[in-house]
């Protein structure tokens, strides 16, 4: 099937919560009003049984596909969403929604605090995946949307995924996580922290209190730098890096010899021109809190009906396999319609922006089963 | 497909399995079995595959799967949580035969269990006559690329139910003739057998 582009694409805002319909957070303070900023492809259709829900990672934000105008660059999935991708503009309604605690148009550390005109910095509450999926939940009533066809993501996008089944299982026809897992380990924790400590140990962040003033972009800079390493594979920065050198030479001094080095710099360096640094520590926050482990993912005796296609990576070192394949224990125990695939990969936690063929040959069939039933096997032939 | 374009094997696995059972194919490959009892029979199926390419193929066809080996066994299924647990040719392929089988049966009513025949006359005359490992068209495979890692006959299957208390409820042989009635481990290439504990 031929792919068309989506073409120009706007973000749009939805407030709510205004007083008294602020909304009670997981630490337990109220926020409200609020703003979450979201993009929306295709139509809805008439009986709004066509809607999928794409929820993004840490870094990400509404913009999934298509152009802003004056652009150069789609949103971060484009290769994922359009007439005839994987989510099919032509047959579904995609919406992207951002989060509340991130810098990408939503209520955030950045926003304005309405009792003191200036921006909330620390005094913003924390906020945890479950208040992120919660004010969701308010976009997609305001739109009209009884039952999401498909709710989706990787990594902290895959945790939103977790947390709607969990919250609103009877609101979901089927769920997609991908590279994700039920909680944070030691590991992934460790990593989070030593980001926010960088952020942190920089001068200019003067306790979250830098706006309007310099922001802290060295230590962001360094936390994106760790994160890069950690979202690659040992082949794949050989693949991409090797020991290769900019110059010709060794400098002999604390320039950027290595390209790996250039990369990573640029990396943090464009990253801190998009990204706020107190929206880095709240949502690196909320994600190691998030835990589903245990009973809290499905209840006991619990009967839910939501159709799972979990997807892992094989070389992902930072969410591995195991982690999924902890998710689809608890989705045997309940005896829930699954599937599972650990997709060979080398490109690490990357791997679910990149490796786009098996995914969307994943993601189109699933989606059309649950959309149309085994019907869809018309087209194949024994 | 109709009915009698199926393959032999699973059209008799097609007759075994009632309307809207529960099931677990263990090594279900690309999930054409799979495919013929939910379409045919409104089964609600799930399959576990260890081949990635296998799992594009199922999905494909609308199926659920699990990416992942069977020799670790199946214990987040509770007990007797399918009606029937199939094991189509893919029994001797796995490493711990004792415990797949043992597993099958704890989460399966019945488990149906599909097996190549390696004491067919035809592999025997290969081995007994040209002193070598057969291949032969329903063991295609020479010794150094087989899949296979236990070489079983009929009669080992019913010997090895025997001795481990597993009651065989039905048998089905079978040939690139169609079904055998006489002497099964010596005529017939495969044999289909349903069995419970």
């Amino acid at each position: 099937m031929t792919t068309k582009p989506l073409g120009m694409v706007e973000t749009k805002y939805f407030e709510f919560g205004r007083h008294p319909h602020e909304i009670a957070l997981e630490c337990g303070k109220k926020l409200g009003p609020l703003t979450l900023a979201y993009e929306t492809y295709g139509a809805l259709n008439d009986d709004r049984s066509n809607a999928i829900l794409v929820l993004h990672a840490l870094s990400g934000d509404s913009h999934a596909a298509g152009f802003h105008p004056g652009d150069k660059s789609p949103g971060w999935w484009d290769s994922m969403i359009g007439p005839g991708k994987a989510l099919d503009t032509d047959k579904y309604f995609v919406i992207c929604s951002n989060v509340i605690g991130g810098c990408k148009g939503s209520t955030g550390p950045s926003s304005l605090c309405p009792s003191t005109g200036k921006p909330f910095a620390l005094a913003f509450p924390m906020i945890t995946i479950g208040d992120m999926v919660k004010a969701q939940k308010y976009l997609i009533d305001s739109l009209g949307i009884q039952r999401l066809l498909c709710v989706i993501g990787g990594s902290m996008g895959g945790m939103q995924v977790l947390e709607w089944v969990r919250a609103y299982p009877e609101h979901i026809r089927s769920a997609i996580p991908i590279a994700t897992a039920l909680k944070h380990s030691p590991q992934q924790i460790a990593f989070n922290e030593v980001g926010r400590q960088a952020v942190m140990a920089d001068p200019s962040w003067d306790n979250g209190n830098y706006y309007g003033k310099g922001s802290p972009e060295r230590g962001l800079a360094v936390a994106r730098m760790i994160g890069h390493i950690t979202y690659m594979s040992d082949k794949s920065m050989e693949q991409k890096f090797s020991r290769r050198l900019i110059e010709k030479n060794y400098s002999f001094s604390f320039k950027s010899d290595f390209e790996v080095e250039g990369y990573l710099r640029y990396r943090g360096d464009s990253f801190v021109k998009r990204f706020d640094a107190n929206a880095y520590l709240y949502i690196t926050k909320a994600m190691d809190y998030f835990d589903l482990s245990g009973g809290r993912f499905i209840p006991q005796g619990k009967k839910i009906e939501v159709r799972f296609l979990v997807i892992a990576f094989k070389s992902d070192w930072l969410y591995p396999a195991y982690q999924s394949q902890e998710i689809i224990r608890f989705l045997k125990i309940h005896g829930l319609d699954a599937t599972y695939c650990e997709i060979q990969s080398t490109y690490g936690h990357d791997a679910f922006l990149l490796e786009i063929k098996e995914e969307t040959h994943l993601i189109k069939h699933f989606l059309d089963k649950t959309f149309h039933g085994y019907d869809v096997a018309r087209e194949y032939v024994i | 497909m109709s009915f009698d374009t199926m393959r032999i094997d699973h059209r008799i696995i097609y007759g075994i399995v009632t309307e809207g059972a529960k099931i677990l194919d263990l090594g279900c490959g690309a999930g054409e079995l799979m495919f013929l009892l939910a379409r045919g029979k409104n089964a609600k199926v799930q399959g576990i595959e260890l081949s990635e390419q296998s799992i594009y193929k199922c999905v494909e066809k609308g199926l659920s799967v699990f990416h992942s080996d069977i020799d670790s066994g199946l214990p987040e299924y509770p007990d007797k949580s399918f009606d029937f647990v199939i094991l189509n040719q893919s029994l001797q392929e796995t490493r711990k035969v004792g415990l797949v089988l043992t597993e099958a049966l704890r989460v399966g009513k019945r488990a149906i269990v599909g097996i190549p025949n390696f004491a067919h006359y035809r592999s025997r005359s290969q081995l007994f006559f040209r002193g070598r490992a057969p291949v032969t068209p329903t063991l295609p495979y020479t010794w150094d690329n087989s899949p296979n890692l236990h070489f079983l006959s009929i009669t080992d299957f019913y010997d090895y139910c025997r001795s481990h208390g597993i009651t065989v409820e039905k048998t089905f042989f079978t040939a690139s003739s169609g079904h055998v009635h006489i002497f099964p481990n010596l005529f017939a290439t495969a044999g289909i057998f349903v069995i419970s504990k």
